[in-house]
């Protein structure tokens, strides 16, 4: 395959980007999703307790990537620097000076500068309040989006790693093969992955690492089907017996020629893997069975809010964020799973732009229209 | 207008769009008249029936006049519409697998139509459903009232279908391409069951093919139809014996015609089999013994020389593609195989994947034989590049240049798509990527049914000249005896997975020992 070829767009692939960008909703959502998460991967620019870069007696600092002892500064600790401590803030500011990133709170920070208990209500120095420890909201917020979207785009990736492996060799092998492996899988997902979270939480510290693994023994379970049966269908058209005949290894026809049709399928269903992904994250969390204690994580500020009723804030954010993000993903689903209906009909704002050349109406050759 | 007039189309013109698919089209039918719309796939025949009666989807533009029986067509209002159709127009369709509802049986569904039209119940709608059956020529009509439509044959749904068509006494009858897909032989029973339910009833039919053949024997009146427009129109023995319009004449002269390229004397024993049977198991019933396996093809030798072409015919279901399948290992099959002096079927693995590049095949569907999502280029290449990593770039290009040259397509469309190519040029691109890997035996899987007369006659030459060529071999499967008399040395005749006669070509076409060969050969009608 030449590189020219490879540039330009197959027709089928230009009818879905052009259907995609008809739904206007799902375009949208696209953007506010992709500006959210590109803001909250630089989540410790915007929120954080170090300066971004310093000046002290002539000299440059950047705290947010090296971590200086608080001897530097004229402090006595050899300890890393805390510059929200009064004293070290005050020395500084009287040598030289520092760059702030917009909110001065880590996730883990705890604001001793509160006035009045906490949790505290919103103000000009927590937007979003602080929760039951002292911690800003807001930076909660950021670091814990940015965890669930980073948590879910792992788990779905490997998902669709194992279900499309897993499913392929079952669909293209067929006969004992698939006999076996789905009575496997059948007992496989009949183990419940929640009681095997929570045994697991009583023998390690469950971290972030852990609980991607454990949700990936699970989470691919209900790709299967769906490459399975692409791939039932696809063995058996003609132009894979043909690849088969062209004596083609079934590693290669798989890759070449089945795998490009249970695509279609398989991003069907990445946006409700992604929003699976974190609803499960963030149950965990709520339960108390998730992340270690003190990671940002929304699941928890969800437990707080329930815990702190007194304070608004705490439940309001989390279930904001929550909605928000979720109603995004699955608006872009909702765009992604209309893109790759071969059925779905361009609407007619849609149509009025000129499709790709015009020579290759539906009606024109109506066996054409219907082969994708 | 003369009384007698049934249907009247005129100046119809159908639009999609900007694209003109029917263009100022004039036809009437009279009672007790065939006329027949021939054309190739694409010239707008069946979209003029489906448009003059308002089955196509809304938003296709339909102008000019349509009458049936001295009513407008155009001024008809909607509850009308549905009394007419399937009431005073009956329809059948191509495709009878699909055209019946599976999850009913055969008499339910009659019932249905007799139900909506008639009013008709009970026994009495009964009683109509056999006499109906009766009429279509079904054996055992109590028995297949409760039948299901998968268990009877395609020739026996289509006279379902038929039954369905006239139960409610139609004047006109429309049959778009109604034998398309059934075998041959079922074909002109078909056919001649159309023609007596016409003259009977006094019936308009409205034959809409494109075998000329069948229109020539079946049609009071033809019309030529080609690129929406009607070329040519009148009664059938003129226009097929003096046409007026080269186009007509092309058509009625697309017959395959001429013989392969003779076979060298001494040219050797390139793939001989013995015994080669191939046997499906059948699944095994829960507590119950396993049924005997079902025998696709029973036990049968052959061979084929180098340059040779044998053709293999017989109906469908008869285990000519099974068996093709089997000769190149496409299925497991019993028996000895010897190809080029090895024996393929002990080969396995890698080992047979290497011996693959001598022997390639080429399917029927070409919309279904090349895969959608590559460019025709890297469709042609694949195999090459696979079985010779060690070619570079220019090579290769160099060598899909020249197998697209060898099939008569321009150099340059390797970055197109499959779906921008007709269907005769797509079947050439599926010669193409198996001839770039310079095979010795090419399997040729009814690579002309799917396609209109003149370009089938093009393909023919096409493969005639390439075996003239480079001696290549040929398992030619078909149904059809015309394709496999311009095409094939040999011929082998199955029915129902057994050989019923073997032979020479010529010989075997003008003196058939068997009957099932004879009817085979009538109904492909050789000149």
């Amino acid at each position: 395959m030449t590189s020219s070829h490879r540039r330009r767009l197959s027709p089928i692939t230009q009818r879905r980007l052009q259907v995609f960008r008809g739904n206007r909703r799902a375009v949208w959502s696209l953007w506010i999703f992709g500006l959210l998460f590109i803001v909250s991967l630089g989540a410790e620019l915007v929120a954080n307790d170090k300066p971004i870069v310093m000046q002290y007696d002539g000299h440059w600092y950047v705290p947010l990537l090296v971590d200086y002892p608080e001897t530097e500064f004229g402090g006595f600790l050899p300890t890393t620097a805390d510059y929200r401590d009064p004293v070290v803030h005050d020395q500084i500011a009287d040598n030289g000076w520092m760059l702030w990133p917009p909110v001065p709170f880590s996730y883990q920070t705890l604001d001793r500068g509160v006035r009045g208990p906490v949790p505290s209500p919103p103000g000009s120095r927590h937007w979003l309040g602080t929760d039951d420890q002292g911690r800003d909201v807001f930076a909660r917020v950021l670091y814990g989006f940015r965890l669930s979207v980073a948590f879910a785009l792992a788990l779905t990736v490997g998902s669709i790693f194992l279900g499309v492996v897993i499913g392929g060799v079952q669909g293209y092998f067929g006969g004992k093969i698939d006999l076996v492996g789905q009575r496997l899988i059948e007992i496989w997902s009949g183990l419940p992955m929640l009681f095997l979270l929570i045994i697991l939480a009583s023998l390690v510290e469950p971290n972030i690492w852990w609980l991607l693994g454990i949700m990936l023994l699970f989470s691919w379970l209900g790709l299967v089907d769906i490459v399975r049966a692409e791939f039932l269908r696809a063995r058996n058209l003609e132009y894979v017996r043909a690849a088969r005949a062209m004596g083609l290894p079934s590693r290669l026809i798989m890759r070449r020629h089945v795998l490009p049709n249970a695509m279609v399928a398989t991003l069907t269903f990445i946006p409700f893997l992604f929003t699976g992904a974190i609803t499960t994250l963030t149950a965990l969390d709520f339960l108390g069975f998730g992340l270690p204690p003190g990671s940002p994580s929304l699941g928890e500020l969800v437990a707080q809010g329930k815990n702190n009723l007194q304070a608004p804030w705490l439940g309001v954010t989390a279930f904001i964020t929550l909605s928000v993000m979720l109603s995004l993903l699955v608006f872009i689903g909702e765009g992604l799973r209309d893109a790759f209906d071969p059925r779905h009909i361009l609407t007619a704002n849609q149509v009025k732009r000129p499709l790709s050349s015009g020579s290759h109406t539906p009606a024109e050759s109506p066996r054409q229209g219907s082969l994708p | 207008m003369s009384d007698n007039r049934l249907f009247e189309l005129r100046q119809l013109t159908i639009r999609f769009g900007s694209h003109i698919a029917v263009d100022s089209l004039d036809l009437h039918v009279d009672r007790g008249e065939t006329v027949a719309v021939v054309g190739e796939s694409g010239s707008g025949k069946s979209v003029s029936a489906l448009g003059a009666l308002g089955l196509l989807p809304t938003g296709t533009d339909i102008e000019g006049e349509r009458r049936f029986d001295g009513r407008d067509l155009g001024k008809l209002p909607p509850r009308q519409w549905n009394a007419l159709r399937g009431g005073r127009i009956g329809f059948i369709f191509q495709e009878p697998m699909t055209s019946l509802n599976p999850l009913h049986n055969v008499g339910r569904q009659l019932g249905e139509t007799l139900r909506l039209h008639q009013g008709l119940r009970g026994e009495a709608a009964k009683r109509r459903i056999r006499e109906l059956l009766t009429q279509v020529k079904l054996p055992r009509v109590d028995e297949l009232m409760t039948a299901w439509p998968h268990q009877l044959s395609g020739g026996q749904r289509q006279r379902v279908m038929i039954a369905m068509a006239i139960a409610n006494d139609p004047q006109l009858l429309i049959a778009d391409e109604p034998t398309t897909a059934l075998d041959v032989t079922v074909q002109q029973e078909i056919l001649a069951l159309l023609d007596d339910l016409r003259d009977r009833y006094g019936m308009g039919l409205l034959l809409i093919s494109h075998d000329l053949n069948l229109v020539r024997r079946h049609a009071d009146r033809v019309v030529v139809m080609r690129h929406g427009e009607c070329v040519e129109t009148g009664a059938t023995t003129a226009v097929f014996e003096t046409p007026q319009v080269a186009y007509t004449r092309q058509l009625i002269d697309a017959v395959p015609a001429g013989r392969p390229p003779p076979v060298a004397g001494n040219a050797a024993m390139l793939l001989s089999a013995s015994d080669v049977s191939i046997v499906f198991p059948r699944p095994k019933p829960f507590l119950r013994p396993r049924p005997s396996a079902f025998v696709a093809v029973e036990p049968l030798s052959l061979q084929l020389r180098q340059g040779e072409t044998l053709g293999v015919v017989g109906e469908s279901g008869s285990g000519k593609t099974t068996l093709a399948s089997a000769l190149i290992r496409l299925l497991p099959a019993s028996g000895e195989i010897h190809f080029a002096g090895q024996r393929l079927d002990l080969l396995g693995g890698d080992a047979l994947r290497r011996q693959r590049r001598g022997f390639q095949i080429v399917f029927q569907d070409p919309y279904g034989s090349l895969s959608p999502r590559m460019p025709v280029a890297d469709i042609i290449s694949e195999g090459l590049r696979f079985h010779h990593p060690e070619l570079d770039q220019t090579i290769v290009a160099e060598r899909i240049t020249e197998a697209l040259r060898e099939v008569d397509l321009p150099p340059d469309c390797g970055h197109r798509y499959p779906h921008e190519f007709s269907g005769g040029q797509r079947q050439r691109i599926a010669i193409a990527r198996a001839l770039i890997l310079k095979p010795k035996l090419l399997v040729l899987d009814e690579p002309t049914s799917a396609l209109d007369r003149t370009v089938q006659k093009q393909l023919i030459e096409l493969l005639r000249n390439v075996q003239a060529k480079h001696g290549l071999s040929y398992l030619f499967i078909s149904h059809d005896l015309a394709v496999v008399r311009a095409m094939a040395h040999r011929i082998l005749v199955l029915k129902e997975g057994k050989v019923v006669e073997q032979g020479q070509c010529e010989a075997l076409l003008e003196a058939p020992q068997s009957a099932y060969t004879r009817a085979l050969i009538d109904a492909s009608s050789l000149t």
